[in-house]
């Protein structure tokens, strides 16, 4: 029995210790102003992060912390310039190392909330390593994934979640590369807590957000966001009418449905079980044993990877929501709870260290004793 | 039976890297210290677990001097040369010093074996070991016989033999064995019949040596007269290790180890992972590049943050490292160098980081760096470079190698209220020359040059800080030329600034001598051992050995301009003499080897009397 089997519990709580449980509570009445820093924000006019800067100032009161408990991380690009405009602790670090510096932070630092702002280029590409790493070791962190499916701070080269064929000045021919799904990623990479949400829906924004940072352990939004510049309009059609046809909404215990709804609230069209995968059908023609009442719950990732491969990267059908929110034990917790316990069974005494072993003093003679 | 009083002796064991040589040698060591002689080791090994048996590709050894006077080194030549097949005989006799003692087991010369080892004809019987004493010892059979009672299969009896080895040579030189034979009680408590047999065999091998006239003498090495103190033995990683925990503790700051297993640095993390119940968090990254990334991730929180590699590990840290430059936070980056480039000789030891250490990074990077000189000193360097990063706010390089991780030495302990005072000193209070009630990350001490560190979590000083260049003061991005140009030589001057010891000169006559060997790291063992050889030949040479690499000690200057010549010995085509160079001195002879292999004082010695003859100058 090793000391890592449970996830960290207090005494007598029934439900998993929430994400922000170590982090000091605020004052009541925070405003959206109070986490707005001095610097003024340089994105591109038209720009999606401005929504989701503005989604974020917006839910951090409710999350009721210490705003000095507060740090945001990020890489390289233009999403990661996000920190400088938040009045909190922040650090703007390298191309791809958010995770690995975040890890650091939340592994010595309990008390803090840890953010990471990165983008498809940086998460996916230079730091796809780290990313997968922070998820499968369940860091307590929450990671904000912008991906515009574009390089922007570079001008316009192609990224890891672009259309294949995609043409920029880097794949004047189009992009040969297959891109990533990248909550299908996640979910491969053990995430305990993957959602998605639009930068134009600010309330499923606002909503999964709190979720994800009251999940304890990592947990990953990706965050469609619009680049006005190199990709202008890249997920419009999730925008105007008839998106309804796409866009299918998780809500945990309820069937899954899409479609302009009736008069009675039901969908023109619900997810449906097919074997091992899942597909989309009219109403009428849905067996009813078979609609998907969704779980993010399941321990089980399988159904959850279905509903990130019925997102299509043409974006025919778009899952937005908590794909999954599962209480596993989180890495930091892990690491200090051995040292705790350690230090428990062996209270640290430096000099105690360093004598340890095989001592001996001299003058005293210590020859021969053989 | 004679026993004959002697200083100082090398034995070297040797034999494929599963026969147990690194235990046996680290038990010899063992013993030696629990007598009270000084001692340094040497253990060589190969980077393949297991190479093919047999073979010369897969020999291990360890080298143990043991003495009754301070030594410096683990000695040139061994004296005596266990070796366990043919294989571990050829790559070692021609080491073994003239009139030496070697011992073979004459029943694994077998045809076979001798050919696999490369031999063209049986070396016990052509002559070709006639400048050495060989004796052969049946060392398999007579452990097979030793342990026949307890009923083991053939295989895992013949497992003892390098414990017969130990036993044999325990006799030859009076070693107490009591410490052994607890130790292979504790070793094997859940074995009690392997403990047995490997005290059987250990006390087979000393029976041998004390009933058989094969050795006519057995020799004894008094203790030695070390200074007043209480010591223990202790390689360098370990050393290492007890450092940053030591500078945690009188820091009062948490040790955050982010790290990669690498040859030869993974035992810092063995060692640390071991030591949970202090302040010390170990994380094992994906990568070096997040390891190096968590432990400044760590700093940033307030932890000291430690990152340890070897060279390939130093290159692919360096990114991060110029971030730690331009956000102006501690971290110590531990580089346990080995033989390079690329993959190199993983097991083998190099001074050729230095330059890397230095200069390896994108733009104008400046970071202090400091090089321990022998294994117990990695202890103190460790602390030193933790003063140095929290106090100035600065990663720091410390340049370890093999030899020093690897090879051991008795370590006098510190007296622990003596150990530096390391203050982190974060910021608690606004510091805006405005007014504004803000805090200036980059608003700096006068005489340090640090800037105000506050840390997250500390109300009212929410700041922002990254890797894009900072306005001097306040810290907010700055693409002003003239800022840009101030802040590269301001940390620049911080890095030089720093207050580091002055370089101290051992030199036998100052008034006469007129050449000075200026070492740095590992080399001081070799350097110092064969300038008292030349002392004793009459030969006055004066020896400095650097501690801090970046910046140099403000007198460095003044002590070479003190010399007509300054040999510089490295293990690298001459590293610090290229820096040395650069700041205008011409009097240089750099002496240089790349063989993987720890200087031999001899050679310096022979190597030092010729450049001052003019013969190789």
């Amino acid at each position: 029995m090793t000391t890592l089997d449970e996830p960290l519990q207090v005494e007598g709580e029934q439900q998993p210790l929430s994400g922000l449980a170590m982090v000091p509570r605020g004052p009541q009445g925070q405003k959206p102003a109070d986490y707005r820093s001095d610097q003024e924000v340089r994105w591109c006019p038209g720009c999606g992060d401005y929504i989701i800067l503005n989604t974020v100032q917006a839910m951090l009161p409710a999350l009721g912390l210490k705003k000095e408990n507060l740090v945001f991380v990020s890489g390289i690009g233009c999403s990661s310039r996000f920190p400088y405009y938040l009045d909190t602790y922040g650090m703007h670090s390298i191309h791809g190392r958010a995770p690995a510096i975040a890890t650091g932070l939340a592994v010595a630092r309990p008390d803090l909330s840890v953010w990471v702002i990165t983008g498809d280029g940086d998460a996916l590409s230079i730091g796809g390593n780290h990313l997968i790493h922070a998820l499968r070791r369940n860091v307590n962190i929450t990671i904000l994934l912008f991906n515009n499916r574009v390089y922007g701070l570079t001008k316009g080269q192609y990224s890891p979640t672009s259309n294949q064929g995609m043409v920029t000045k880097s794949s004047p021919l189009g992009a040969p590369d297959a891109p990533f799904n990248p909550v299908s990623l996640a979910l491969g990479a053990e995430a305990s807590f993957v959602a998605r949400a639009l930068d134009s829906d600010r309330e499923g924004l606002a909503e999964v957000l709190s979720r994800a940072a009251e999940h304890r352990g990592a947990a990953l939004v990706e965050i469609y966001q619009n680049c006005p510049i190199f990709n202008n309009g890249a997920f419009d059609v999730l925008k105007e009418p008839g998106s309804e046809r796409r866009l299918i909404k998780l809500a945990a215990g309820s069937p899954l449905g899409l479609g302009e709804p009736d008069d009675q609230g039901r969908h023109s069209h619900l997810v449906v079980r097919d074997g091992g995968t899942l597909r989309v059908v009219a109403r009428d023609e849905a067996d009813p044993a078979q609609v998907l009442i969704h779980d993010p719950a399941d321990p089980d990732p399988t159904t959850a990877f279905a509903l990130s491969r019925l997102s299509a990267q043409d974006l025919s059908y778009v899952v937005t929501g908590v794909f999954r929110a599962v209480s596993r034990p989180a890495y930091d917790d892990d690491v200090r709870r051995q040292g705790e316990i350690a230090a428990e069974a062996s209270p640290p005494d430096l000099e105690d260290l360093i004598f340890a072993g095989d001592v001996w003093s001299v003058p005293t003679h210590r020859g021969a004793s053989a | 039976m004679n026993t004959e009083r002697i200083d100082r002796v090398v034995v070297r064991f040797a034999g494929d890297s599963g026969d147990g040589m690194q235990l046996v040698g680290d038990r010899f060591t063992g013993q030696a210290a629990a007598f009270g002689n000084d001692l340094a080791t040497f253990p060589n090994f190969p980077a393949e677990i297991r190479a093919p048996q047999g073979t010369v590709h897969g020999v291990s050894s360890f080298q143990v001097h043991f003495a009754s006077s301070d030594i410096l080194t683990p000695g040139d030549a061994p004296d005596v040369l266990v070796a366990m097949n043919p294989a571990a005989l050829r790559a070692n006799a021609a080491d073994v010093s003239v009139g030496g003692v070697v011992i073979v087991d004459p029943d694994e010369f077998t045809k076979r074996n001798i050919a696999k080892a490369g031999y063209v004809s049986d070396p016990l019987s052509d002559g070709s070991l006639a400048h050495l004493t060989v004796h052969q010892v049946t060392m398999g059979a007579l452990t097979l016989g030793a342990v026949s009672e307890l009923g083991l299969g053939r295989k895992e009896a013949l497992r003892c033999r390098n414990l017969f080895a130990l036993g044999l040579l325990s006799w030859m030189y009076g070693r107490p064995t009591e410490v052994v034979e607890d130790y292979l009680r504790k070793k094997f408590a859940k074995k009690p019949l392997v403990a047995q047999a490997n005290i059987l065999a250990f006390r087979a091998g000393w029976n041998f040596g004390e009933t058989t006239e094969m050795f006519a003498v057995s020799y004894e090495v008094p203790a030695a007269a070390l200074p007043e103190g209480t010591y223990r033995h202790v390689s360098g990683n370990a050393a290492l290790a007890l450092g940053i925990i030591a500078a945690g503790w009188v820091s009062g700051m948490k040790v955050v180890l982010g790290t990669y297993p690498i040859t030869p640095a993974s035992d810092i993390l063995h060692e640390l992972a071991k030591h949970k119940n202090f302040p010390v968090l170990t994380i094992q990254a994906e990568d070096e590049i997040s390891a190096v990334g968590a432990a400044l991730g760590a700093s940033f929180g307030g932890a000291l943050g430690v990152t340890t590699t070897s060279g390939p590990g130093l290159a692919l840290k360096s990114e991060t490292i110029g971030l730690a430059v331009m956000a102006e936070l501690p971290l110590l980056v531990v580089d346990v160098q080995r033989g390079g480039p690329s993959t190199g000789l993983p097991t083998k030891t190099e001074q050729a980081d230095l330059l890397q250490a230095m200069f390896g990074r994108h733009g104008e990077s400046p970071v202090a760096v400091v090089a321990p000189s022998t294994p117990a000193d990695c202890f103190d360097a460790a602390l030193e470079a933790v003063r140095i990063a929290v106090t100035y706010r600065t990663p720091v390089l410390l340049l370890s190698d093999g030899a020093l991780a690897n090879g051991a030495e008795p370590w006098r302990l510190p007296v622990i209220d003596q150990l530096p005072d390391i203050r982190p000193d974060f910021s608690t209070e606004p510091n805006a020359a405005d007014g504004s009630g803000t805090h200036w990350p980059y608003v700096r001490d006068q005489e340090t040059l640090a800037r105000a560190w506050a840390i997250p979590g500390t109300p009212g000083l929410e700041h922002r800080i990254g890797g894009l260049e900072k306005a001097a003061d306040t810290g907010a991005i700055s693409y002003d030329p003239a800022n840009h140009e101030f802040m590269v030589r301001l940390r620049q001057q911080k890095i030089a600034g720093i207050d580091v010891a002055d370089l101290d000169v051992h030199d036998p006559s100052p008034a006469t001598t007129r050449t000075l060997i200026l070492g740095w790291g590992s080399t001081y063992g070799p350097i110092q051992d064969a300038c008292r050889r030349l002392a004793a030949r009459g030969v006055p040479v004066a020896h400095a050995h650097l501690r801090h690499l970046n910046p140099f000690p403000a007198n460095l200057d003044d002590v070479l301009a003190r010399y007509e010549r300054v040999i510089v010995p490295e293990m690298n085509l001459g590293q610090l003499a290229l820096l040395l160079r650069g700041r205008g001195a011409t009097h240089l002879v750099s002496h240089t080897q790349v063989t993987g292999q720890p200087f031999k004082a001899g050679d310096l010695e022979a190597a030092f009397l010729a450049y001052m003859e003019g013969v190789a100058a």
